[in-house]
């Protein structure tokens, strides 16, 4: 009814060798998972991920691709023993998706955790990287949270949101792809260079709205839809499908990361719920999607199909104001009954607001902004145009994770961001699990009993258990079973696997 | 409630090929003064790479999801 849903993000991380342009990334991105693994004491490779209910190629729309018409980048369920694979304690998945390193948080249900989770994953590969680079004066590994290169090439972070079944998939196309359209003037991480390999100069609000060509589709990695149609639920089929949300920017700016996966999840209660007000098709969206990037000026225009025309701001303010007639009738309050509703819809209408007087004033809770007003600082101080390297490299060093490289680093650690997650709940978050979904259930396995385990996915376990000749397989198609109440008691009397998987079958879990 | 009143941008037509507008600049509004922004610029130029033409053209990512 609120914000909370079973939700999370996974990003694909930048990563080069500096000095070296020539070595291979996906060699590279191995090193940084097996580094933080091997430090860690935690299996890697062939065998460590279950793919057995693995579907990439399974469409919302009903039908499944074949696989010989597949690009060899959509085959994801391929076990490639040279590409490392982690279960994180903390219920993340941590491993090598084609060429970079990704971090998949685990599920959560707050948009809150959803922020301390996604920072959870910079930590960690801040750590992969510092175990790469035993001398940071020459560092063989360098890391980023950006999603394109400048040059052509766009990597994904993208958010995952559980939603009922029942909910036709036409109707989130319908009423998602303007949100879509309008919500990149909050979550955008900005860019210097506009157009896919920046061949005009300037400014834009979005690492990713230039790579996105068509309206839906299944691809994610090539003619990138604005809804993508990838249905694999990791979690029961008939109850559930997992949106996947490939349009968004990696954020860095604690506030816009909130914003974005907690406005989206609103919006996905008013689609379920039918709470939408009318319809707000519009005309062009791929294009328009590139015009609202484009100009860090927010004014704009979408046009309707109904021929309405609007700012992004003012269609977002629709999105808005029939959320808060969806929370004042369910809850009687137009925030929400609970605290992180709440929190939501109080910086989404403080956030939407200063944008519409001055949009220069949200420097401190959104990363477009934060960036922008960085770069025209320089171009203040030393008459700098777009054209000139050095703003393209702050923007590339924007990203870097590590502290030492960092831009925005420095700027948080100037206080001039807002926090809304401290550094030590996110360092807590780098080996703790969420506590309500089932990542706790697979985070506290990986804790207590690594040896033991033989591999796992987002809706398995999979044991070796001394003594028994065959693999006893935990299926978790249920993400909002194996939580701490629910499980918790039992793991801690279970000072070994044998007595887990007897406990369990005892407890009926 | 915030009502949309409050908070009316300024329009302009949408033409998606039409030169980007020139950024704006921070108004007196802005939350984080010049003067805090001016100190944290010297320390940004000192983690910032030194060759930062050679630095931009060496950064080449394949491309993913």
């Amino acid at each position: 009814m609120g914000v909370q849903r079973v939700m999370g993000v996974e990003t694909e991380y930048g990563v080069a060798a500096p000095g070296d342009p020539t070595a291979n990334p996906m060699w590279l991105s191995g090193q940084v998972v097996t580094a933080y693994a091997r430090a860690k004491g935690l299996l890697t490779g062939r065998g460590a991920w279950d793919y057995a209910d693995e579907a990439p190629l399974r469409d919302a729309r009903g039908w499944e691709l074949g696989r010989a018409w597949a690009d060899p980048s959509q085959l994801t369920d391929i076990d490639d023993p040279t590409m490392a694979n982690v279960v994180l304690t903390n219920g993340a998945r941590f491993y090598v998706d084609h060429a970079h390193p990704e971090y998949s948080g685990p599920e959560v249900t707050t948009p809150r955790a959803v922020v301390a989770w996604d920072r959870a994953g910079d930590l960690v590969m801040q750590e992969a990287a510092r175990l790469l680079n035993p001398d940071p004066a020459r560092p063989t590994v360098a890391l980023y949270k950006n999603n394109t290169d400048g040059k052509g090439a766009s990597y994904g972070t993208h958010e995952n949101y559980l939603m009922r079944r029942e909910t036709p998939f036409h109707d989130i196309i319908r009423h998602l792809t303007p949100f879509f359209v309008a919500r990149q003037v909050i979550a955008g991480a900005g860019r210097v260079g506009i157009g896919q390999d920046s061949r005009v100069a300037g400014y834009q609000l979005t690492q990713r709205a230039d790579f996105f060509e068509t309206e839906v589709g299944l691809e994610t990695t090539l003619k990138r839809p604005i809804l993508n149609t990838r249905d694999e639920p990791h979690a029961s089929a008939d109850l559930y499908r997992r949106l996947h949300v490939i349009i968004g920017d990696a954020n860095q700016c604690d506030v816009a990361n909130l914003l974005k996966v907690g406005t989206t999840s609103l919006v996905l209660a008013l689609i379920e719920d039918r709470a939408m007000p009318g319809d707000l098709t519009v005309l062009n969206p791929v294009s328009t999607l590139h015009a609202i990037s484009h100009d860090p000026t927010l004014r704009t225009l979408i046009t309707l199909r109904d021929g309405r025309k609007l700012t992004a701001l003012e269609l977002l303010w629709i999105y808005h104001d029939a959320c808060a007639a969806y929370l004042q009738e369910r809850s009687g309050d137009p925030l929400g009954g609970d605290a992180d509703t709440h929190e939501v819809m109080t910086l989404w209408a403080d956030v939407l607001t200063r944008l519409g007087t001055d949009p220069m004033s949200c420097a401190r809770e959104l990363d477009w902004v934060a960036k922008l007003r960085l770069l025209q600082a320089y171009r203040d101080r030393d008459g700098l145009a777009w054209t000139e390297p050095r703003l393209a490299a702050l923007d590339i060093q924007w990203s870097d994770i590590r502290p030492n490289k960092s831009v925005f680093a420095k700027l948080r650690a100037a206080g001039q961001v807002t926090e809304l997650v401290s550094a030590a709940e996110a360092q807590a978050a780098v080996t703790t699990p969420p506590e309500d979904t089932r990542a706790w259930f697979r985070g506290q396995c990986l804790s207590r009993y690594a040896a033991n385990v033989v591999s796992a996915s987002w809706d398995s376990v999979i044991f070796e258990v001394p003594g028994q000749t065959s693999l006893q397989r935990i299926p978790m198609l249920e993400p909002l079973r194996g939580t701490r109440a629910q499980v918790g008691e039992v793991l801690e009397r279970s000072p070994d696997v044998a007595t887990l998987l007897r406990e369990l079958i005892r407890s009926g879990d | 409630m915030a009502s949309q009143e409050q908070s009316r941008p300024q329009r302009r037509e949408g033409d998606p090929d039409a030169p980007p507008p020139e950024v704006p600049v921070g108004g007196a509004q802005t939350q984080v003064s010049n003067a805090d922004i001016d100190s944290v610029l010297d320390e940004i130029d000192e983690v910032l790479e030194v060759n930062a033409e050679e630095f931009v053209r060496s950064f080449v990512q394949k491309g993913g999801q």
